[in-house]
């Protein structure tokens, strides 16, 4: 959206709302349909019955172009002098195996493949932070409005997933499933109880022990939810940051020539700062999710 | 910042996209990898062993050219033996052959002699009768003196 039409406020909101498709609410017009959400407050109103259009189409598109281009090079692979389309993808390969191999421990032929998606699909999920903050929105503003006609100013357009927290949450929940699938499975349910109730504090005395296991399952719990939760909002929190840094100097830009030129040269600084964010945030991801594995695989009783 | 069904759809997706790159992706270029540094290894142990082989086919061509000067310098002695023996003989021979060739030539050079002096003989015989004749044809008979005189030749 330019800012001409809309106040700074008006300016950030509107980057900052998903392309709402849901039901609406009761009191609503078309109640008990499904459409699109026209405002904030319509979307707000949808509640959990609603879905982030943008968010699913950036992050499934994202994920099938890695995917694609992989998979692609992978089928062409050769096992003599690799071209250069090869090398790029075995040096992201090989940096992965080696991470896995040096962080996870146990033996798992999923791990390291999963360590390969999350690490290069967050990676392009962050990437499209790099793109200039109206582009793909006024794209969209644009096609909107002349085949679904749409008032442009309706339709919302995050380019980020990771930026929504339903993604960065989506993802931590899978790897928290993950996590609690292999935990179940490598230690049994009594040895995930043991886990839980067991530690930090343990006595020989029965009595003692007793009042233990319900202050270490309080500690437990809440040190195994807080794995995913830190997980996804660490990536959120980043890229919402970012991002929001990106909607700042986009404001400049309607701010005369001096304040435009001035913003210009800040989201180029920026830019190139949030390169190095992006690919750290992946990695963050990436390594967390692997040591969580690891942990779940862990049968030591050494914390 | 809604939460809705955009955090299971992102779940889901996840989860295909995990399988899809631990089925299709992630084995085809890990094996093609692990292919690829065994056949590596494979011709750095071909190259080192055929280093080694390099070396120990240097030693044994070193091996040989010695045996073969010393066999080429046994030869030559043999030969150089061998060729004064020929020498010697052929000397031998030689100065044999000449031995030969003298004491048939002087052989030869005998009976030529006797044969000119037998024909010397007989012409002095002749020589001598023709002169006798011419003497004797003014004082004494030929056939009277003949005898006399054939005696003298046979004492040349």
């Amino acid at each position: 959206m330019s800012a001409e039409a809309l106040s700074a406020s008006d300016y950030i909101k509107h980057h900052l709302q998903n392309l709402t498709y849901g039901k609406f609410p009761a009191g609503h017009e078309h109640a008990g349909e499904w459409g699109i959400a026209h405002s904030a407050a319509e979307a707000k109103a949808m509640g959990f019955s609603a879905i982030h259009l943008d968010t699913m189409f950036w992050s499934i598109t994202l994920g099938v172009l890695f995917l694609w281009l992989f998979s692609k090079v992978a089928k062409k692979a050769t096992t003599g002098v690799p071209g250069g389309a090869q090398n790029f993808i075995e040096m992201i390969v090989e940096f992965i195996d080696s991470t896995v191999r040096g962080t996870f421990t146990g033996r798992n032929a999923m791990i390291a493949p999963m360590g390969l998606t999350v690490f290069v699909w967050v990676f392009l999920i962050n990437f499209m932070d790099l793109i200039p903050v109206d582009w793909i929105p006024q794209l969209a503003g644009w096609v909107g409005a002349s085949f679904f006609g749409m008032d442009p100013h309706h339709v919302y357009f995050r380019v980020v997933p990771s930026t929504d927290p339903n993604a960065t949450f989506g993802m931590s929940l899978a790897v928290f499933a993950l996590m609690l699938f292999f935990s179940f499975k490598i230690k049994g349910v009594g040895g995930f109880a043991t886990e839980l109730t067991m530690h930090p504090f343990s006595s020989s005395n029965k009595l003692l022990q007793l009042i233990f296991i319900p202050i270490n399952l309080i500690l437990e719990v809440v040190a195994l939810l807080a794995k995913p939760l830190s997980l996804s909002l660490r990536l959120y929190g980043n890229m919402f940051a970012g991002e929001m840094i990106f909607i700042l100097i986009a404001l400049m830009y309607s701010a005369g020539i001096a304040a435009g030129v001035f913003g210009g040269f800040l989201q180029l600084g920026w830019a190139i700062f949030h390169i190095l964010i992006i690919t750290l945030q992946a990695y963050i991801f990436m390594m967390l999710t692997v040591v969580y594995m690891d942990l779940a695989y862990q049968t030591g009783e050494d914390h | 910042m809604n939460i809705n069904y955009t955090l299971i759809g992102q779940t889901i997706t996840f989860f295909i996209f995990v399988w899809f790159c631990y089925a299709k992706v992630w084995p085809p270029i890990i094996n093609a990898m692990a292919e690829r540094s065994k056949k590596i290894a494979d011709g750095l142990a071909a190259a080192e062993r055929g280093q080694h082989e390099q070396e120990l086919a240097e030693k044994r061509a070193a091996e040989h050219i010695r045996e073969a000067k010393a066999q080429a310098s046994d030869i030559i002695t043999q030969a150089q033996k061998r060729a004064k023996e020929i020498e010697e003989a052929a000397k031998d021979d030689a100065q044999a052959e000449a031995e030969r060739i003298k004491v048939s030539a002087n052989a030869e050079i005998e009976q030529e002699v006797n044969r000119a002096r037998e024909h010397l003989r007989k012409e002095v015989v002749v020589l001598a009768i023709a002169g006798a004749e011419r003497v004797l044809k003014q004082e004494v008979n030929a056939a009277a003196h003949a005898v006399a005189l054939q005696d003298v030749a046979a004492q040349l």
